[in-house]
């Protein structure tokens, strides 16, 4: 594989970037895998990716219905951040911030990851006193955390509403400094070069369209482009988890919602963190480019329309400007949407099943782009040593029959509702 | 935007409505043994099905009754409503 340097950028300059090779190949399946990855997200990938790195298992494909990096990965708001208050997804999530620091240069590929701070508003004492906690628990993990009081986020974000007449005044936040944002479509594709780069085939276009599964023995998958046999199967297809458990016969803690996200016009350096309403489900940054991306609640009913509804966008927006008042001047530029695999507590599942050599990932609800590496790293674990890490014991699918739920946001099993 | 037809009120815009999920959950009957399988079906288990889909709404800025809707989970097209003590 050609290395990325700006060596090679130059020697390239002389030939007008004309030779440069491909970021990855275009194979035809083979009849039989060691491993096969379903779904080409940034889970996917980043599971090929740490089986051929720290498992040396490259006798793997990846199976994607549609393009890599079409899905949530690329549909997200690009937030970064670990400041969960439970164990499990503190742990989990610092171990994934530990990946994102060194991911540029683990995958040579510039992801743009920019650790500029999330802070979580707080809109009354009581919350304050919530943030207090949080911040504490985070700090117990070793994760940063600050608690700022009104002064000091005004000094940050002097373009938010500090006026006396507000609804929702802003008494302080949370921030967590090391939080950030990342280039999302470099994340799909650094991954998928250094995959492939180690033998991992990435087969696009190629639908699942059934399991063969012998006494409770995965032996193969069918799909658009012939029969594959495999013994392990990792599936990490995020909204169409329920299509392919269909297959299996299983019926999962999941459902499948519908989410938004918008980008405005770009206009100059206004925003240098990622913000959210606390009074609300809103939340902001400025992108690279200038534009301010900003995403909210989802619209709260079943959906695999990978597009959205006005209301939900226009509920949204207005928590933007009552956060934000600037912010109704601008032009919105692009609207999307994703279909996130909500679980029944709000946190994911990265676990065995019952059949034998099927390992499940999925679950992420809104906060999948920020776990692809530590997930990528824990499953790709999970798939070739056929047991959990002490990082994933957590997300356990057995803990909604147990009643070790990770009800992080205290929502109750309706995690959609707004 | 979706537009739903209350049985009870005719058309209205889906911002008077509060979804309720999967109409076809039944809560194990009451008074007897429920095994853990049938009990995680009812609270967690869903099949989130990709096309026709029944579901409740809640008629919440209306006449506050719950009522059911078949929709398409992939297109959000609505095929019919019913009161919530009729099969759909």
């Amino acid at each position: 594989m050609q290395k990325y340097s700006i060596f090679s950028l130059i020697k390239n300059a002389f030939s007008n970037h004309q030779n440069w090779d491909l970021a990855w190949k275009d194979p035809t399946p083979k009849k039989e895998y060691d491993v096969v990855i379903i779904g080409g997200g940034g889970h996917g990938l980043a599971t090929a990716y740490y089986l051929a790195k720290e498992h040396n298992i490259t006798n793997v494909a990846i199976i994607e219905k549609g393009w890599i990096g079409g899905g949530n990965v690329g549909r997200n708001t690009t937030i970064i951040r670990s400041n969960f208050m439970y164990d499990e997804n503190a742990l989990f999530s610092e171990f994934g911030m530990d990946l994102w620091r060194k991911m540029s240069q683990d995958l040579n590929y510039n992801v743009m990851f920019s650790p500029r701070g999330i802070i979580n508003l707080a809109h009354s004492d009581a919350q304050m006193n919530i943030y207090a906690r949080r911040g504490n628990s985070m700090r117990l993990n070793g994760i940063d955390a600050v608690l700022l009081n009104r002064e000091e986020v005004k000094e940050i974000i002097p373009m938010a509403d500090f006026s006396d007449n507000v609804r929702f005044p802003i008494f302080g936040a949370l921030m967590q400094p090391s939080a950030g944002t990342a280039r999302h479509d470099a994340v799909a594709w650094g991954y998928a070069r250094q995959a492939d780069s180690m033998g991992v085939d990435i087969i696009q276009n190629c639908e699942v369209t059934g399991f063969d599964v012998v006494g409770g023995k995965i032996q193969g998958v069918r799909t658009s482009r012939g029969d594959i046999k495999v013994k392990k199967i990792g599936l990490c297809v995020a909204g169409s988890t329920n299509i392919l458990a269909e297959k299996l016969n299983m019926t999962l803690p999941v459902e499948a919602h519908l989410l938004q996200a918008c980008v405005s016009e770009p206009v100059k350096p206004v925003l240098d963190n990622v913000v959210t309403f606390g009074a609300g489900h809103f939340y902001i940054s400025q992108s690279d480019k200038g534009e301010m991306v900003m995403g909210g609640d989802l619209d709260g009913y079943n959906s695999y329309a990978q597009r959205g509804n006005l209301p939900t966008l226009q509920h949204v927006l207005t928590e933007g400007i009552a956060m934000m008042p600037f912010l109704s001047k601008l032009k919105m530029l692009r609207t999307w949407g994703g279909i996130m695999d909500m679980s029944m507590d709000g946190s994911p599942i990265i676990d065995k099943t019952h059949i034998e050599g099927l390992y499940l990932n999925c679950g992420w609800c809104y906060g999948g782009f920020k776990a692809i590496p530590a997930s990528g790293w824990t499953f790709a674990h999970t798939i070739a040593q056929d047991r959990v890490h002490k990082l994933n014991e957590g997300y356990s699918l057995s803990r909604f029959n147990t009643g070790h739920l990770l009800d992080e946001k205290g929502l109750g099993t309706k995690t959609w509702i707004s | 935007m979706l537009h739903i037809k209350c049985p009870h009120c005719g058309m209205r815009s889906q911002n008077e409505f509060a979804y309720g999920g999967d109409a076809t959950i039944k809560r194990p009957e009451l008074n007897k043994e429920v095994s853990d399988q049938d009990w995680d079906n009812f609270i967690y288990n869903r099949k989130s099905l990709r096309g026709k889909h029944k579901e409740l709404w809640h008629h919440i800025s209306g006449c506050r009754q719950w009522i059911k809707v078949e929709r398409d989970t992939a297109t959000h097209e609505i095929f019919k409503t019913v009161k919530a003590n009729e099969e759909i």
